[in-house]
């Protein structure tokens, strides 16, 4: 609410009459009109609506957790198994999310290893190498990328992306076998791999449309001085615009990875999963924290979907944590609007 | 920096090097021919070695075109111009690898697609369809889809104002900051756990069946931060005069709020508005968990499972068979044209009423 410069400045004779009665001081603070009254009330009484949601939603998901977790009989951190249902143990339920944990760590990783590189070079494309006329049309493309719904981008990925892998992968499988991660079988590539580079096409509007964001924030003298000692333009943005947008560069990768971690529909669509934890990326099996609950939940019984929630609140946990941290970093510099893409 | 001489390169000897400013440079067509070059020489490459993906030609093309232009201008122009050149070459290769996905995308879900995308499609249900057999349409999960995003948005939209008129009118303070953070936070909820927070809460404590409303509900938990976030900036754009002069003619806040500031930015919160609904349009996860399937029409979302569009391309993928694929790429065509058809008419309102005193 600033006062424009040019206004003079108030008389002083209003500053003098200082409110006496309370009746007077409720009328200069303006809401002593019933209207204003239940108007005010309303709209913050939708701020706390949505407080209260998420407070909610961590209460709902906590007490079924916690019903799920009092009868397992594994252990939920470190169990290789997801058998709610207690087919293989007597009845009793056994399930963990180590193999869940390692799913999703890993496509994630991969998918921001892909990711960030690309879009931060789109962004700087945007921002400093794209014809000026261009440059809005080319950010409308990105926004188009982040339009499209993730069970299109799972069909596309299933019945087109991974049929076209197997070669990437046997050549991968032929020169870096040997160290165990890119060992590839055969098969299918329905695998962690092929989920990484999907979740990485998914998250790459976030990242750069932050991280252009950023960049265009870059202080212009900044830019100019390093053009007037001679630099050239990739010199410009090594040392002028990369450090400035640095930390934009990591909150933009960590709302990406929020995006990642929780991504379902797509996960479900591409995967194989299987229930075990292997070195290679490249062959089929695995799974993540979304896709599981996805895939298990129609088949669930009662106390099976308990045991789903309780993985889904692990989930919402590290998602609120990455999502907050991201944010946080944001916030230390208020001028970063990019933040609500 | 500027100490170090590079050794001038291309001017014949015996003459004084020449100042940095006149240093040899590549010709203004030189990237263009080294980029139709590469792409002659990455495509013969291809057709000799007898590769059979298009991306293969494309990827030779690519590091052809970066690595010639590197060498070139490093012999030409020294190494800093080199690396100039191989940044910008990078640049542009990482803006080409991002539209790549995306035109193969649109390209496939339109060529296959259209395949059994007709009138007949939109015009019927799955009901007594079996999943490898042709026929069948869509029309119950349009109709579910329809009512789940309405329903979303009766929930969301008036919660969303509300709150951004707090944020940008009223709010000061622990609370304002605490709805700003945690609208934010709210934005990075994985849709499956909104999903899960209502299945937890309608229908296993609350003992309801799977429905539309319960999707609607999870739908509108994803949709609130969206149209808060949206909304508010709008509203910091409405300029400061034109609250200060109605209030200084007496109207009320509220008033002012309601008559002045919401009509100055409502092109913009519309464009927000819809473009929120294209998001959640497309959200599969809430919808499997909640409103469960039906490949019969059902017009109540109250009362019993429904279809949905998402859901029935995930189910129509699921069932693994040609017929099924086959619709799956149609309703998936429909959901991307549904998609983009709102995306673009959002982005018209916010050109054509964008507030005048913007940036």
């Amino acid at each position: 609410m600033d006062i424009p410069t040019d206004t003079p400045p108030p008389p002083s004779h209003v500053e003098d009459a200082k409110p006496t009665t309370t009746e007077q001081k409720r009328a200069a603070r303006g809401a002593t009109r019933p209207g204003d009254r239940i108007f005010l009330a309303l709209s913050r009484g939708s701020g706390i609506t949505l407080l209260l949601i998420m407070a909610a939603v961590a209460a709902f998901l906590a007490y079924r957790a916690s019903i799920a977790l009092a009868d397992n009989e594994g252990s939920f951190l470190t169990t290789f198994e997801w058998d709610p249902a207690g087919a293989l143990h007597d009845g009793k339920p056994y399930f963990g999310i180590a193999v869940l944990v390692f799913g999703t760590i890993v496509s994630s990783i991969i998918a921001l290893v892909i990711a960030v590189p690309v879009a931060i070079g789109i962004a700087l494309f945007i921002s400093h190498y794209a014809p000026r006329r261009l440059a809005a049309p080319i950010a409308f493309v990105i926004d188009l990328l982040a339009a499209v719904p993730s069970i299109v981008y799972g069909l596309w990925g299933a019945l087109v992306v991974a049929p076209n892998l197997t070669g990437l992968y046997s050549w991968l499988d032929d020169y870096f076998g040997w160290t165990g991660i890119f060992e590839y079988q055969g098969g299918a590539p329905r695998s962690l791999m092929t989920v990484g580079i999907l979740l990485a096409i998914m998250i790459l509007p976030i990242i750069t449309n932050v991280s252009r964001e950023v960049f265009l924030q870059v202080p212009k003298m900044h830019e100019e001085a390093a053009l007037a000692l001679g630099a050239t333009r990739w010199e410009v943005i090594r040392m002028s615009v990369l450090p400035f947008g640095r930390s934009g560069i990591i909150s933009a990768s960590m709302l990406g990875l929020g995006r990642a971690l929780g991504e379902t529909i797509a996960v479900a669509t591409v995967l194989s999963p299987t229930f075990v934890i292997q070195a290679s990326v490249l062959d089929y099996g695995g799974g993540t924290f979304a896709q599981n609950i996805a895939s298990k939940f129609s088949e669930a019984s009662e106390y099976g979907r308990d045991a789903l929630i309780a993985s889904g609140l692990v989930l919402f946990v590290i998602t609120l944590l990455v999502n907050g941290a991201a944010r946080l970093i944001i916030a230390r510099r208020k001028e970063y609007s990019g933040a609500n893409a | 920096m500027s100490t170090t001489t590079v050794k001038p390169t291309g001017t014949p000897g015996g003459k004084p090097a020449p100042s940095e400013l006149q240093r040899a440079r590549l010709p203004r067509w030189a990237p263009y021919v080294i980029a139709v070059g590469s792409l002659a020489v990455g495509s013969g490459i291809g057709l000799a070695a007898d590769l059979s993906s298009r991306l293969q030609w494309g990827l030779i093309s690519a590091i052809l075109f970066v690595g010639v232009s590197y060498f070139l201008a490093a012999s030409v122009e020294g190494t800093r111009q080199a690396k100039d050149r191989l940044a910008t070459s990078l640049v542009w290769v990482m803006f080409l690898l991002a539209v790549v996905p995306l035109a193969s995308l649109i390209f496939e879900t339109v060529q296959r697609g259209t395949k059994v995308f007709d009138g007949y499609f939109l015009s019927h249900s799955m009901g007594v369809v079996a999943d490898d057999e042709p026929g069948g349409g869509i029309y119950h999960a349009i109709i579910g889809t329809l009512e789940q995003v309405g329903l979303a948005c009766l929930i969301a939209v008036p919660i969303g104002l509300l709150t951004a008129i707090y944020l940008v009118e009223y709010g000061r303070g622990k609370l304002a900051k605490a709805v700003t953070f945690f609208v934010d936070v709210m934005t990075g909820i994985p849709s499956i756990v909104a999903g899960l927070f209502v299945l937890s809460f309608w229908i296993l404590i609350l003992g309801f069946d799977f429905s539309g409303w319960a999707g609607a509900m999870a739908l509108s938990i994803l949709m609130m931060p969206v149209v808060v976030r949206s909304t508010e900036e709008m509203l910091k754009l409405v300029p400061n005069e034109l609250r200060e002069a109605s209030l200084a003619l007496g109207v009320p806040k509220w008033r002012t709020i309601l008559k002045v500031v919401l009509p100055t930015a409502i092109g913009g919160i519309t464009t927000g508005v819809m473009l929120a609904v294209a998001r959640i349009a497309g959200e599969t996860a809430p919808v499997l968990l909640l409103v469960w399937t039906n490949p019969f029409i059902n017009t109540d979302p109250f009362n019993g499972p429904q279809g949905s569009l998402p859901l029935y391309i995930y189910q129509q993928y699921a069932s693994g068979t040609n017929a099924g694929y086959d619709r799956a790429w149609a309703a998936a065509l429909a959901l991307i044209a549904f998609i983009m058809i709102l995306n673009l008419v959002a982005r018209g309102i916010a050109r054509w009423k964008a507030p005048k005193t913007g940036r």
